[in-house]
């Protein structure tokens, strides 16, 4: 069972001592000098966290009357403990005092350490599972990961079938969510004592776990080969911020490359604006697949790491004067960076682009009188928009225009659009993935309005040129398909889930449709499927439905208590551009053998269901002539009790 | 039609389906003409929520059970009281033997008293009407929503809030059989309604399903699953189609669907358990059902108040799956 895994790592160690640390190389002191040698330990100590009640001990040689030249510093969390240690490590009280401070429990650690070294068992070698087993599916079907009540159950999506088949159920098998890894490896579970990882076409073993206690959230690197844990603990003085762990994890190993630990309003991201969405991951991955660099926010600087030796890039954050916000390239290492108007219109608002690891500035533009920024990057790093909220000139409202980076080009342009109407309110931005056109929900109307744009007009192909514009939408959400052309627009919240399936090549609309009091909607990674979820968050209704691209019903799944649906992603193809090319234009040769598969298939479903129709109906009248019988050999009886009223058996 | 102030409880149609009878919270049941909706008149004299109420086959006796411990026999045609039956508790079930000279009665548990069924004998001259019980039966725990006879009046047939439906013997009170608690509904069996030859019933269940039974043996024969608390069943005489009506968990009141109008009455496949279609219409939960004896319509009743009159149209009747 996991709980007794985690006990190894000696992670609850109720030895009592865990808020202890002891201070080493102190001046030893007579007697007269104690009062004034405590005060300043305690002044220092007391700086980093709260000292408990006569958890300050500095011991005496009973011999010499002086101090032995350490004490023992109790806290009230094992935090406040560890935070210590680190800070005053290494302090130099003077020149010929430097503080070694060190965890009481470490000592015990130590002291165990064998004095001869024994070379390490080697285990012998157990080959793994085929973790991409499941890409290998016949049916070519996707798996999904549903959450409802206490159980957690991988299904596969069997659209043919218009059902789903089982892969695996467990209940209780995560202690708060689950998320796969970006490229579909691993299936992360969360545990009060950490995190863990689990994995397989079918069996779904657990393959690793990493401790963490109180765990919270995590995330994992672009690659998957890097997991980052996150836990916040309240302080033991309330005025203090809450106390921030984050561990980043090697998957494969379960070793701990680097922890963070600090307060948290080093860790909270952003100022006043620009803070596209939550506050986690606070740190951003970037380059890529490649998962080299991560880097995260902080007063003025942005700290980019390298996964090389997991330390800052040049021993130095990028300092970068009231930085508000910043955003990788999905692809390349370059990073997108706001700063807001400085010193009531002295310094303008900027975007910066900044290549990694040279630093260099790419690409700036300086934006006048803005009020917020958001940036959103391309799928392929092609394009970064930003969209610019500016005050009008009598700053009493704002309007909205958006920069346009072409960042393949040579120079990077820039390119600046407005909106027919500057005025409208924009609700929801996304770039088409892996292409160039975008979709924009704005408007001030209850019922706003769509517009489509593309970056490579058919006239100009150096300039954003407008589609079309969809108006009076009953949307508030944009879900592209991730191979782009096909679009969700989805009435969520208060539109209570309605669905329009529009078809962005052809400008038209493929379907309406309505999945009443839906909160989440998810393509497939493949583009073939759209599920749309309501959650937990509503009473009724929970469940779950599966749509084909184009918006018909395939089948749904209702379940009470329904926390999470969650498609398995895939990780990129293997295929060249060419070779994709390739199958596209012979797609006819492909699919025959396909349809006649599908054709097999659903004549199979007809004579089970006629089958199964078949078998019900005969049961049934086996019942009706019983019943008639019945009623027969009553009759006479039956009518006696209406006083001998006859015609009809009904009552 | 609008006829009540307050949501409605019961829905029943005289055996030649040219009335139908609506009891609602208000303490008024009311008539009404089954063709075109018009109210014919009202039956004033309750001072409490009427539960459910039965017709006599010739279409002359109305029987009415109400919270305010009350079961009173009408003059259908008159409206005038014929007779009044006190109880210790509010009385919930009444039901008409076949041949009207019995009546079943459920009374819900009052303070120390237990939930109750009671036989009543009718006289045909209400002037001869007595109060007294052919039959008591003390209740199983929780209330007791209907209770209906069996073939020959050999039989009752009870079902409500602890979800076991029992057959007892109508003679003695003897408890016959209990549904199978596997099988059987997992929570309040709020509704049940008799094949027009009371072969086999349909109960509903706010556990979100309906169950179709055998009368004589309790045997399970068919589940009907749907997403909402079940609170009224209907069966349709001349098709293969079972009607529910349901509403919302109590604890869901305020945050749930409110879509003007979308409260369905759905119906079903009876042999193949599969959902074929919904009308819509009502603004809230639906409390009662009941099909016009010809098949050719049905009535919904609604928390909103309102009773919904529903003609089929040709196309109702070549329904294929």
């Amino acid at each position: 069972d996991d709980d007794d895994v985690y006990h190894d790592d000696q992670l609850e160690f109720d030895s009592g001592f865990g808020n202890v640390i002891v201070v080493d190389n102190l001046p030893v002191v007579p007697r007269e000098k104690f009062e004034k040698l405590e005060g300043v330990i305690r002044k220092i100590y007391s700086q980093i966290g709260v000292i408990k009640e006569d958890g300050l001990w500095m011991p005496v040689d009973p011999e010499t009357k002086k101090t032995l030249g350490y004490c023992f510093i109790e806290y009230n969390t094992p935090q406040e403990a560890e935070l210590a240690k680190e800070k005053t490590h290494g302090y130099k009280l003077d020149r010929a005092h430097i503080f070694a401070v060190n965890m009481f429990d470490d000592f015990d650690k130590y002291m165990k350490v064998p004095d001869e070294w024994a070379p390490p068992e080697i285990k012998p070698y157990t080959p793994g599972e085929n973790l991409q087993k499941w890409l290998a599916d016949e049916k070519a079907r996707d798996q999904f990961v549903i959450r409802a009540g206490t159980d957690t159950e991988v299904l596969w999506n069997d659209a043919r079938q218009s059902k789903t088949e089982p892969v695996y159920k467990r209940t209780y098998w995560t202690e708060s969510f689950v998320q796969w890894s970006p490229m579909g490896t691993y299936l992360a579970t969360v545990h009060r004592q950490g995190a863990a990882v689990w994995g397989g076409a079918n069996t779904f073993n657990r393959l690793m776990r990493y401790a963490h206690p109180q765990v919270k959230l995590i995330d994992f690197s672009p690659g998957e080969k890097f997991l980052v844990t996150y836990s916040s603990h309240e302080p033991s003085n309330p005025r203090d911020a809450n106390r921030v762990v984050i561990n980043i994890f090697d998957v494969r190993t379960g070793k701990m490359m680097r922890d963070f630990k600090g307060s948290a309003d080093e860790f909270a991201v952003g100022g006043a604006g620009g803070v596209a969405g939550n506050s986690w991951p606070v740190f951003r991955w970037g380059g890529g697949k490649e998962e080299k660099y991560f880097a995260k926010l902080g007063k003025n600087m942005i700290s980019v790491y390298e996964t090389e030796t997991f330390s800052l890039i040049d021993k130095k954050s990028l300092k970068v004067e009231n930085v508000v916000d910043f955003s990788w390239s999905p692809t390349d290492p370059i990073i997108a960076l706001f700063v807001p108007e400085l010193g009531g219109g002295n310094q303008p608002a900027r975007v910066s682009l900044v290549q990694m690891p040279g630093k260099e500035e790419l690409r700036q533009k300086n934006l006048f009188s803005i009020s917020d920024c958001k940036m959103y990057w391309q799928s392929n790093g092609d394009y970064l928009a930003v969209k610019a909220d500016r005050y009008t000139k009598t700053k009493k409202s704002t309007y909205t225009g958006f920069e346009l980076f072409r960042i393949k080009e040579r120079d990077i342009p820039i390119e600046v659009l407005e909106l027919d109407n500057k005025n409208d309110k924009i609700i929801a931005f996304a770039w088409e993935p892996k292409g160039h056109r975008f979709a924009v929900i704005h408007g001030d109307n209850p019922r706003p309005d769509v517009s489509f744009y593309s970056m490579r007009s058919t006239h100009n192909l150096g300039r954003v040129a407008k589609l079309t514009t969809l108006k009076g939408k009953q949307a508030n959400a944009l879900f592209w398909s991730p191979g782009g052309r096909f679009i969700v627009l989805a009435g969520l919240k208060g539109f209570n889930g309605q669905l329009e399936f529009f078809n962005v090549d052809e400008l038209e609309t493929m379907a309406t449709a309505e999945h009443f009091m839906a909160t989440d909607v998810e393509w497939d990674p493949t583009g073939r499927y759209v599920a749309t979820s309501v959650t937990s968050v509503h009473e009724m209704e929970n469940g779950f439905n599966i749509w084909s691209f184009n918006g018909k019903l395939l089948y749904r799944i209702l379940k009470d208590h329904f926390f999470q649906f969650l498609w398995r992603p895939r990780p990129p193809s293997f295929l060249t551009p060419e070779k994709e090319e390739e199958i596209a234009r012979n797609l006819k040769k492909y699919s025959k053998k396909y349809e006649a598969e599908d054709q097999d298939v659903s004549m199979l479903l007809s004579e089970q269901d006629r089958e199964k129709r078949r078998m019900l109906k005969e049961e049934w009248e086996k019942w009706v002539s019983e019943w008639r019988r019945a009623q027969e050999e009553e009759k006479l009886e039956r009518q006696k009790l209406r006083d001998g009223e006859a015609s009809d058996e009904e009552e | 039609m609008k006829g009540h102030e307050r949501p409605l409880t019961f829905l029943k149609y005289n055996r030649d389906g040219d009335l139908l009878f609506s009891c609602a919270k208000d303490h008024t049941p009311t008539v009404w003409f089954a063709d075109n909706g018009e109210r014919l008149g009202t039956y004033r004299g309750h001072n409490g929520a009427v539960w459910s109420c039965d017709v006599s086959r010739d279409s002359m006796r109305l029987i009415t059970g109400s919270a305010d411990q009350t079961v009173k026999l009408w003059n259908v045609q008159t409206g005038a009281q014929l007779y009044t039956f006190n109880f210790g508790s509010p009385a919930r079930s009444v039901d008409f033997s076949v041949g009207d000279k019995l009546a079943v009665i459920t009374t819900d548990p009052f303070m120390e008293l237990t939930s109750a069924i009671h036989v009543k004998r009718i006289a045909r001259d209400p002037t001869e009407q007595t109060e007294e019980s052919e039959l008591v039966i003390k209740g199983p725990q929780g209330r007791i929503n209907r209770a209906v006879w069996g073939p020959l009046n050999r039989t009752i047939v009870s079902a409500g809030e602890d979800a076991v439906i029992r057959i007892w013997d109508s003679e003695t009170g003897k408890l016959l059989r209990e549904a199978d608690k596997e099988s059987g509904h997992k929570k309040a069996i709020t509704s049940l309604t008799k094949s027009a030859d009371g072969s086999h019933f349909l109960t509903g269940s706010l556990d979100k399903s309906a169950k179709l039974w055998d009368t004589r043996t309790l045997t399970l024969i068919k589940t009907y699953v749907t997403e909402r608390p079940v609170n009224a069943v209907a069966m349709s005489p001349l098709l293969d189609h079972v009607v529910l009506g349901g509403g919302q968990d109590a604890s869901a009141v305020t945050t749930t669907d409110h879509r003007a109008g979308k409260f369905e009455a759905k119906f079903f496949d009876k042999i193949l358990q599969e959902e074929i279609g919904g009308v819509k219409g009502h603004f809230g939960p639906i409390n009662a059902l009941a099909f016009n004896p010809d098949g050719k319509s049905f009535s919904s009743g609604g928390e909103d108040g309102y009773v919904r009159l529903h003609h089929f149209d040709p196309d109702y009747f070549n329904i294929k799956i």
